[in-house]
C-alpha cells in the first residue's frame, strides 16, 4: 500500500524514466539500473510524505538509485566471480548526467518485439510509468509475483536479444540508442499497441472496487501524451491519444454504481467529460486534416461522432458507417466488422444489419466470435422481434467472456420477456 | 485472458496412479512441478493447487435455506476434481497448448475454461 500523496506520486512518475535514463547512460546495465530505480522510487514513496520532498528530488532519486545500483552490481560481481567470469567487469566511471530525454528510447526498449504483450505492458508501466510492482499487480488484477516474473523475464529477453543494441563487446549504454530508422515505423506501431493495451486494461476493469488501484486509463493517457510531445508529427500517435480521450470521456456514464454496464444509447450524456471530448475532438479534427490516415484516427473519429451527439437519436450514423467502411479496408478485424454491422443497421434498418451479420458470421474470421450473438440479439431487438431477441440475448449471455456484459444481456432478455416470459418455452 | 485448467480423476486414472511404483509417482510429481515452474517463469501462472482426496470433501446440501453439512465421499461421482491451474495467457490456443502438457490430458481428464473478465461492449 502506498502512503504517498497524489502530488508525490505524480512527481515520482514524472521523474522515473529520467532517472532511469541517466543511470543507464552512466553505467549501462538496463536490468540492474531498472531494479535500482524501482527501489529508489519505493524509498521515496515511503520517506517523502513523512519527511517532506527534498529540495532536489531528481538528484535525491539519482543518488539513492546509484547507491542501490552499486550494491546490486557488487553482489552481481561477487556472484560472477564465483562463476569465474568477472574478469571483464570493471567499475564504470561516473559521467555527468547529460541533459537528454530518454523517455522515447525507453518506450521503444520496453515495447521490444522480443517480448510478449503482457511483459511489454508490465515493463512499460514500471520503467517508463514509474509504477511499483505491487501497484501494477493491483491494476492488472494479477498477483505481484506474476508481474515481477513478467518483468524479470522481459529483461532477460531484452538482454538475450542484445544484437539490436550492439553486440556483446560494445558498451551496454548503446541500450539507449533509438532503433534504426528502417525499423522505426514497426517499433513505433508496437509502442502504440502497448499503450492501447494499457488503456484497455484500465477501461475494461473500471467497474467494481477500484479503491487503491492506479487508474490505468489515466496512466495510458499520460504516457501517450508524453509520446505525442516527442513525436508531434505522427498522425497515429495523435489519433491514439484522441481515441483514448474520447473513449475515457464516457467512463462516468458507462457503468451503474453496482457495476452494471450501460449501453451507449442509454447513457446519461450529461455525465460525459465535456473537457476531454473537446480536447479529443479538436485533436482528431486537426490530425485528420494534416496527417496520413490510419486506424487509430478512424476509431477516434467514430468515437468523436458518438460524443458529439447531444442525444443518442442525434447520432450521425451515416458518418459512422462511412468511417467503418474505411476502417474495414484499412484494418479489418472481427470487432470492426461487428461495429460496421451495427452502423449498417442504424442507417439502413435492422434487417439490413441482420443480413450483413449473417453473411459476416459465415466468415471464419468471425464465426464463433463470442460477440456475434450479442449483436444479433441487439438487432432483433431493434427490429421488434422480441421473441427471437430474448433467445439470442440468453444465448449471448451464456457465450460472453465478460461478467458485466453477461449481467447486461440477461437483464435485457428479462426485460423483453416480461414477467410471463421469465422462463422461455 | 485468464483461463482455468481443470484436472479430474476417475476410477481408471486412480487405478493407474495406484499401480505406479514409488519412483514412477515421484516422476509424476516432477512433471507437475516442472509445468508449474515453466508457467511461473513465463509470467503466465496465477495460482495452481492440487486438491485433497475426494473422501475429505464436505458437501453443503440445500435444505430450506439452512445449510447442513455432510461428509463425503461421493463414490457415485465418476469424475472428481483433482486440481487446477489458473493462468493468464495470450490466446485460447496457448491455454490449450498448456493444458495438453498436464499428464492426465491423454486420458481425457483435463479441460480449459475461460474466466469471465470485466470488459464490456457499450453496444
Amino acid at each position: 500500500m502506498s502512503l504517498a500523496t497524489p502530488e508525490v506520486e505524480g512527481l515520482l512518475r514524472e521523474l522515473a524514466p529520467q532517472v532511469l535514463g541517466i543511470l543507464i547512460r552512466r553505467h549501462g546495465e538496463f536490468e540492474t539500473s531498472e531494479d535500482a530505480v524501482q527501489e529508489a522510487l519505493l524509498a521515496a514513496a515511503l520517506q517523502w510524505p513523512a519527511e517532506g520532498v527534498p529540495a532536489n528530488p531528481k538528484g535525491w532519486l539519482i543518488t539513492v538509485a546509484s547507491r542501490r545500483r552499486l550494491e546490486l552490481w557488487r553482489s552481481e560481481v561477487a556472484r560472477r566471480r564465483r562463476e569465474q567470469a568477472a574478469a571483464r567487469l570493471a567499475p564504470p566511471a561516473p559521467e555527468p548526467a547529460p541533459a537528454v530525454d530518454d523517455t522515447l528510447t525507453l518506450l521503444f526498449l520496453c515495447c521490444h518485439p522480443a517480448l510478449t504483450p503482457a511483459s511489454q505492458v508490465a515493463l512499460t508501466l514500471r520503467a517508463v510509468g514509474g509504477l511499483r510492482t505491487a501497484e501494477i499487480a493491483r491494476a492488472l488484477l494479477v498477483p505481484e509475483p506474476t508481474v515481477a516474473q513478467r518483468i524479470s523475464r522481459a529483461k532477460q529477453r531484452i538482454r538475450a536479444s542484445g544484437a539490436d543494441f550492439g553486440d556483446a563487446g560494445e558498451p551496454k549504454r548503446h541500450l539507449l540508442r533509438m532503433p534504426p530508422p528502417a525499423e522505426r515505423p514497426q517499433r513505433l506501431a508496437a509502442v502504440r499497441q502497448v499503450l492501447y493495451l494499457i488503456f484497455n486494461e484500465g477501461y475494461t476493469a473500471s467497474s467494481g472496487s477500484s479503491l487503491h488501484r492506479v487508474e490505468l486509463t489515466g496512466e495510458a493517457i499520460r504516457l501517450t501524451r508524453q509520446l505525442r510531445d516527442r513525436l508531434p508529427g505522427d498522425g497515429e500517435v495523435a489519433g491514439l491519444l484522441a481515441l483514448m480521450l474520447l473513449t475515457d470521456a464516457r467512463r462516468p456514464a458507462r457503468t451503474r454504481p453496482d457495476g452494471a454496464l450501460v449501453p451507449l444509447a442509454e447513457q446519461d450524456r450529461g455525465r460525459w467529460d465535456a473537457r476531454a471530448i473537446a480536447e479529443g475532438t479538436a485533436l482528431i479534427a486537426e490530425t485528420l486534416a494534416t496527417a496520413p490516415i490510419g486506424p487509430y484516427q478512424l476509431q477516434a473519429a467514430i468515437a468523436a461522432v458518438h460524443d458529439e451527439a447531444a442525444r443518442a437519436e442525434d447520432t450521425d450514423w451515416r458518418q459512422i458507417l462511412t468511417l467503418y467502411e474505411l476502417l474495414r479496408t484499412l484494418a479489418p478485424g472481427p470487432m470492426v466488422t461487428l461495429g460496421w454491422v451495427v452502423a449498417v443497421a442504424m442507417v439502413h434498418g435492422p434487417h439490413a444489419g441482420l443480413d450483413r451479420l449473417a453473411a459476416a458470421a459465415a466468415d471464419p474470421a468471425l464465426a464463433g466470435h463470442h460477440r456475434v450473438d450479442a449483436v444479433r440479439a441487439h438487432l432483433l431487438d431493434l427490429a421488434g422481434d422480441h421473441r427471437a431477441a430474448v433467445d439470442q440475448y440468453r444465448l449471448a449471455a451464456r457465450r460472453t467472456l465478460s461478467l458485466p456484459e453477461r449481467h447486461y444481456l440477461e437483464s435485457r432478455a428479462d426485460e423483453l420477456a416480461g414477467p410471463a416470459g421469465q422462463s422461455p418455452t | 485472458m485468464k483461463y482455468v485448467i481443470l484436472i479430474y480423476s476417475n476410477p481408471a486414472s486412480r487405478e493407474i496412479w495406484d499401480s505406479f511404483s514409488g519412483e514412477q509417482k515421484t516422476a509424476g510429481f516432477a512433471v507437475y512441478a516442472a509445468l508449474g515452474e515453466e508457467l511461473a517463469a513465463s509470467g503466465e501462472l496465477i495460482v495452481s493447487e492440487a486438491l485433497a482426496d475426494s473422501s475429505l470433501t464436505t458437501r453443503i446440501p440445500a435444505q430450506e435455506g439452512q445449510a447442513l453439512t455432510t461428509d463425503g465421499p461421493f463414490a457415485e461421482l465418476k469424475e472428481q476434481l483433482a486440481g487446477f491451474f489458473l493462468i493468464e495467457c495470450e490466446s485460447a490456443e496457448r491455454a490449450t497448448e498448456i493444458a495438453k502438457k498436464v499428464p492426465e490430458a491423454p486420458l481425457g481428464l483435463v479441460e480449459v475454461r475461460p474466466v469471465l473478465d470485466l470488459s464490456g461492449l457499450e453496444m
